[in-house]
């Protein structure tokens, strides 16, 4: 029942949303208030930290705890957030220029601690918000406002980094499979450690226009048909693989929780007096 | 009262932790490192945290959300890291999240004099980071008055709700003095305003009748509220170029409309002087024995030493430079404070500069051998 959770979780005085017709950024966000409803959390102990860019303006729109950083710094601070009091659920919304690019370390470096923080990360392939420049994830060859003759930066796996960087729990979505997307945010909720989500969405705006991908529609099609489930891309080969992307739990396991560990420093202190 | 030997950094460690921080982020820089070292230490025994970033940027991000959360935060830095530093200060400043940030000042631009001592950031300070905005800042020039001071800071940040940057010496913060730790009952703690409306009555940034800093729900206490560092209004919340006047206005004046409250300074033999040397920290200690010697010879001059450095003690700098017929500004710098001295008091009275660049400290004789060349010119 969509207008009960609007009710619920979104600041409904602060709709309508920025965010342009076809944008897959509603459905990304529909999808975490989905898992938060779903896992029963109480809105008090939650709490949404944002960068800056089209889908970090998520943040405002929602009814929690909601802070509204600078770019590319969400993740930072979120650490503090986090490691001043344990009891919350940060969960950090990002766009891939903001957490790969401007926010790269902090990416690397919240995946290292494995600090319980859950960052679903808006996969549009483009500088949505200055008006589609290339970012890291833009794939070589396309195009975009400041690579008008053709990208020839190589483009980044975020999932990979993520989980070479030591993030427990690392899975991918998208837009079109909104409902897989829920689940996978509420697993990455649920894991005590950092937890990559990442969502692939689509900008038709900037990233369509510029690079001849039809109608918003259309994209969303593009989303659909490029997903392959990761049992099913272990079977395919390169040839097959080329324009497309495996979805799902790609890495779950578990290791020691930044701010558990540092707990036991300061319980090793009370014991003593 | 308890006496113990301290180095200047340790002391702004402890002052910290008596003001009540509980929480520090950062990342090591010298000369400032031995504040995170002794953080590190002291925190966890008192439950607080500690947490080193893997940037200054980071760290001071991270020094703002814990602050969100509630707690007092603190993040240190020389420098390079200071300059890093700026963006999330402003952030800091139209969010107005208190905390406090130190720099042991050195050597620059750039990587500059790694170890040596500088006083070159008080503008940077000041400017540091974009757009019009209004600023605190403190600087000592002991090792007990660091101690002191940086009780202050905190004390300000909570009460104007702002960041609060301490400004230290690198010889400071690695002397060693004797100091005096004064009893609890000497010391004034001042914790921010928290809201006692109902959560759903709560607007994050209204200002109410009497205050002139808006009341700060924790993150987490069920006052949900949005932080942004966009322009808003007194929801929080982005508002358009109307409210931007308003707002910034109200974070300027909050500021100096209460200058008095702020601004903290100490006058040496100025009663019957006609020369005036304007300086502080380090370079304070050394114009206050070069004014022992002069004053021996017939010379009179005396002190004026900002203990707040910004905003300005624009009331006492007109008065002072009515009164004497030389002002000299001492700084280990090309000339950065002179510039304010010079725009308040230069109307009325010669103000003239000292400075340094080479990262070797001002020596009481080269007070004052400046003091007696220009005298009777
Ligand atoms: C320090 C800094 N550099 C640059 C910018 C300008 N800027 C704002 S949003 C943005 C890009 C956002 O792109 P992305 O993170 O992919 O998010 P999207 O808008 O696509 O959702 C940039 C470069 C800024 N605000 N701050
Ligand atoms: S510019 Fe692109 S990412 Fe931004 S709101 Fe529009 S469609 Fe969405």
């Amino acid at each position: 029942m969509p207008s009960n959770l609007i009710k619920e979780y979104y600041r409904e005085d602060k709709l309508p949303h920025i965010w342009c017709p076809g944008c897959g950024n509603g459905i990304v966000t529909r999808s975490i208030v989905k898992a938060i409803d779903a896992l029963g959390l109480d809105k008090n102990d939650v709490c949404i930290v944002s960068g800056i860019g089209c889908s970090s303006r998520a943040s405002g729109y929602l009814d929690f705890n909601t802070l509204h950083t600078t770019h590319g710094r969400a993740l930072a601070f979120a650490t503090g957030i986090k490691m001043a009091n344990p009891k919350l659920h940060v969960i950090v919304i990002t766009g891939d220029g903001d957490c790969s690019a401007i926010g790269g370390n902090h990416l690397i470096h919240a995946c290292r601690r494995n600090i319980d923080i859950t960052t679903i990360l808006y996969n549009n392939n483009i500088y949505g918000m200055t008006g589609g420049q290339y970012s890291p994830t833009t794939p070589t060859g396309d195009k975009g406002t400041t690579a008008p003759y053709g990208n020839v930066d190589p483009n980044f796996d975020l999932c990979e980094l993520a989980h070479a960087a030591g993030a427990s729990y690392v899975a991918r979505g998208t837009a079109y499979g909104a409902i897989q997307l829920q689940k996978l945010i509420e697993n990455g909720i649920k894991n005590k450690g950092f937890s990559l989500i990442e969502a692939i969405t689509a900008c038709p705006t900037y990233y369509g226009r510029k690079n001849k991908k039809g109608s918003a529609v259309n994209m969303m099609k593009t989303v659909k048909e490029g997903a392959v489930i990761n049992k099913a891309w272990d079977k395919l080969n390169d040839e097959q693989r080329e324009g497309k992307f495996t979805i799902g739990e790609l890495y779950n396991e578990s290791k020691p929780e930044y701010t558990e560990q540092y707990a036991k420093i300061i319980a090793s202190f009370k014991k003593e007096d | 009262m308890t006496i113990k030997l301290m180095q200047g950094n340790e002391a702004c460690v402890e002052g910290a932790l008596r003001a009540g921080m509980r929480f520090y982020a950062g990342y090591p820089i010298t000369p400032s490192t031995e504040i995170a070292e002794i953080s590190s230490i002291k925190l966890p025994k008192l439950g607080g945290k500690f947490i080193q970033m893997e940037d200054e940027i980071s760290g001071m991000a991270a020094t703002i959300g814990a602050s969100l959360t509630g707690l007092k935060s603190m993040t240190a830095t020389s420098g390079p890291g200071f300059s890093l530093k700026q963006e999330n200060l402003g952030f800091a400043v139209i969010g107005e999240i208190p905390c406090v940030i130190v720099n042991v000042q050195r050597g620059g631009p750039s990587t500059g004099l790694p170890t040596a001592p500088a006083q070159g950031d008080i503008m940077q300070a000041r400017w540091g980071t974009h757009g019009d905005h209004a600023i605190i800042a403190l600087y000592p020039n002991s090792v007990r008055e660091i101690y002191d001071t940086t009780i202050r800071a905190f004390n300000l940040a909570e009460k104007y709700r702002t960041p609060v940057i301490l400004l230290l010496d690198e010889v400071i913060g690695h002397m060693r003095e004797k100091i005096e730790i004064p009893e609890d009952s000497e010391v004034d703690i001042i914790n921010r305003k928290k809201p006692t409306c109902p959560p759903e009555e709560y607007k994050a940034y209204e200002l109410k009748e009497g205050d002139f800093v808006p009341e700060m729900a924790p993150f987490g206490a069920g006052y949900r509220y949005h932080v942004t560092g966009l322009v808003h209004d007194e929801t929080g919340f982005p508002a358009g170029a109307d409210k931007a006047e308003d707002l910034l206005n109200r974070l300027i004046s909050k500021i100096e409309d209460n200058v008095d409250d702020i601004c903290t300074y100490e006058e040496y033999m100025l009663e019957d002087a006609d020369t005036a040397i304007v300086t502080f920290g380090c370079t304070s200690r050394s114009a206050k024995s070069a004014i022992k010697s002069l004053r021996k010879e017939g010379y009179k001059v005396g002190m004026f030493r900002p203990i707040t450095i910004w905003p300005s003690p624009e009331k006492q700098l007109i008065e002072l430079s009515k009164k004497v017929k030389r002002i000299v500004v001492v700084e280990m710098n090309a000339g950065q404070y002179f510039l304010e001295v010079d725009r308040i008091s230069g109307k009325n009275t010669i103000v003239e500069k000292y400075g340094r660049l080479n990262g070797e400290i001002i020596t009481p004789d080269e007070i004052i051998s400046v003091i007696k060349e220009g005298h009777n010119a």
